[in-house]
């Protein structure tokens, strides 16, 4: 096995100009005093791409989002968006509009003059039939035909984020920001929001640019994945290379369950684990390594079956169509297991014998 | 203790009540009803000393609001674009401005004034090319600024309440929907913050209609409906008096509920489900 550390940038955007990029940062930097917000941020975002900027509170993808809309300046670098640098271009004469988190609306106008806002700031003005037209059009893309002469204190939660997303999209913008606009719904409504989204990027072919914490939403709507943490980018590329590849312990950790294990690379590719196991993981490396493993690529075997590390079931946590396990492996600590429902392997009691089968190369070693 | 709460109230409230009780007196006497009638109310709106107070204090109460309301709305918006430290500066000045008694700010408001005056008039009459140069002396001019200055702060702590609760969320929300600052100001900002303006604009009418001592201080000549109520009471308490308290006191009472109302708080949030 590769060191994952050169697989995932494999991905990742020079600062070199691309035509097709609706959005590119160049060495961006945002300093709040002596708090350094965005660390020289370089980052593309191709045209008609859905690209999630996922990380924990605090990374900075939320200050990349509101220099975009136009809300703060770089302290350092340029934001380009079409190509166009931005640097002192305000919000409003900036071809992004934005799903604000809170949503934002407009609570002394109804839902139709909430969606014309922005066609109705227009000069030259747009003839009146037009405004109405786009409008009707937009609010039923977002299935709220029948809610222009609501007031807003009058929608659901959902409802009101279907209004923010029309007030955005009326105007056609090259690319629509969304502030973790999925965060204030309930767990079933933002399942059909993300299907929701993702079916109209795919009708609007506007670029969809996304910030959020919840690693499940990114990995579930966007084509590509930016994952930053304190400042800056710490991997791009597309869910299955971030999530498959992490390219450090940081991205592992963040994007998807993990289990932990510490070992030692000896020459000849053996990583000797601690219950004194050797597996053969190729490389040439040597020193002590951090050693991460997906809870769905161990696969638990009854005790009898004589491979793999032997450990005690100690919970089961059934998921619906998975189940978890919590396994105390002899000599290696608690490990996390997913198993599919239906095969064997998803019928172990807690406090029976098993055993953890996993092939080395799933394994992912970052130096420690 | 509930006796004493009665009490503190009968005391508070009775001589109010009395003094409504008997504008409606038939007879002169204030001691003793003798009937109902509202030719005190008559008596008091044809006398014209009472009638020029009373369209003084309207006109005072009327441009010193207005200026208010402008000048504390737009200190609002200014103070809430202004650092943290600046704000809270700003902030206790203006509640300080509220807190300070009457006396304080009459006689500062006076000589000042007066020193004021004494250094333009001068000057005007320096440059002024003809006989007879206009002297600014103290009157309408003086006792609009000394309540349009009180009153201000009462606006801007109203209106800055509701400006901090609109969020900054709206107006960038604004901004990223193509609206020009100003834009953003008009449609945006101005309607929300509008009921906030016209409590404020109807508290600082209330404030500048019922106060006496500013008005004592820097009136000049001019009498106000309380510098008059207090003058004529010297000569004796009479129903025209009750007439004129029990209108004011009316008056007020609906401008105050006028801004109670507008100032109520408004909920947005969505409904459940």
């Amino acid at each position: 096995m590769k060191p994952a550390k050169e697989q995932g940038t494999s991905r990742a955007k020079g600062p070199a100009i691309d035509p097709s990029n609706d959005i590119e940062f160049r060495a961006v930097s945002k300093r709040y005093g002596d708090v350094t917000a965005v660390a020289g941020v370089d980052l593309a975002v191709p045209k008609g791409a859905f690209v999630a900027l996922l990380g924990p509170s605090g990374c900075g993808k939320t200050t990349c989002l509101r220099m975009i809309g136009g809300f703060e300046q770089p302290t350092e670098g340029t934001v380009l968006i079409e190509n166009r640098p931005m640097n002192g271009v305000p919000p409003y004469q900036r071809p992004v509009n934005m799903v604000f988190q809170h949503y934002a609306l407009f609570p002394h106008l109804d839902v139709m003059a909430n969606v014309s806002y922005g066609l109705r700031q227009m000069r030259p003005p747009l003839a009146r039939t037009e405004v109405q037209r786009r409008s009707e059009e937009a609010l039923e893309l977002v299935r709220l035909g029948g809610y222009a002469r609501r007031r807003i204190h009058e929608l659901s939660g959902g409802q009101q984020q279907r209004v923010a997303l029309a007030r955005a999209i009326v105007n056609r913008p090259a690319v629509l920001l969304l502030d973790e606009p999925l965060a204030a719904l309930d767990r079933k409504l933002r399942t059909a929001m993300q299907f929701e989204l993702q079916t109209l990027q795919r009708e609007l072919g506007i670029t969809f640019l996304l910030v959020t914490h919840d690693q499940e939403e990114a990995l579930s709507m966007s084509d590509f994945v930016c994952v930053m943490n304190a400042g800056r980018v710490a991997q791009t590329g597309t869910p299955r290379e971030v999530y498959d590849t992490p390219n450090s312990l940081f991205v592992a950790d963040f994007v998807g369950k993990t289990n932990h294990l510490s070992g030692t690379l000896e020459p000849g590719g053996v990583l000797r684990l601690a219950n004194g196991v050797g597996l053969a993981v190729g490389g040439n490396g040597t020193g002590r390594v951090a050693v991460v493993l997906r809870p769905e690529a161990i696969r638990l075997h009854p005790e009898a079956a004589g491979r793999g590390f032997a450990g005690t079931v100690t919970h089961r946590i059934f998921l619906g169509s998975t189940v978890e396990y919590a396994v105390a492996a002899d000599g290696l600590g608690d490990f996390l297991v997913t198993a599919d429902r239906g095969k064997s392997d998803g019928t172990a009691e807690p406090g029976a014998r098993v055993r953890l089968a996993f092939d080395p190369t799933a394994l992912h070693l970052y130096p420690s | 203790m509930r006796a004493f709460v009665v009490a503190a109230y009968l005391f508070l409230y009775a001589p109010i009540a009395l003094v409504v009780l008997f504008s409606f007196n038939a007879g002169r006497n204030a001691s003793e009803f003798t009937g109902f009638s509202v030719e005190w109310y008559g008596k008091a709106f044809s006398n014209t000393f009472l009638v020029q107070a009373l369209q003084n204090s309207l006109i005072i109460a009327f441009v010193s609001a207005v200026l208010a309301a402008i000048f504390g709305t737009m200190a609002a918006i200014a103070i809430e674009r202004m650092s943290e430290r600046a704000r809270l500066v700003f902030d206790g000045l203006f509640a300080a401005a509220i807190v300070v008694p009457g006396v304080v700010i009459g006689i500062a408001t006076l000589v000042a004034l007066v020193t004021m005056l004494g250094l333009i008039n001068p000057l005007i009459a320096g440059v002024w090319p003809g006989e007879n140069p206009p002297r600014i002396g103290l009157g309408y001019f003086s006792v609009i600024a000394a309540h349009g200055l009180f009153t201000m702060a009462v606006v801007t702590m109203i209106v800055r309440a509701r400006i901090a609760g609109l969020g900054r969320d709206m107006v960038e929300a604004s901004g990223d929907l193509y609206a020009t600052p100003f834009g953003t100001f008009r449609q945006i900002v101005l309607p929300q913050i509008l009921p906030s303006i016209v409590a404020g604009f109807l508290l600082a009418f209330t404030f500048s209609f019922d106060d006496f001592i500013v008005a004592f201080f820097v009136s000049g000549s001019k009498t106000t409906l309380p510098m008059y109520v207090f003058a004529s009471i010297r000569r004796g308490v009479t129903p025209e008096i009750n007439a004129v308290a029990t209108t004011v006191l009316v008056a007020s009472l609906f401008l105050i509920l006028g801004a109670h109302f507008l100032m109520r708080p408004r909920s947005n949030k969505p409904v459940e489900g």
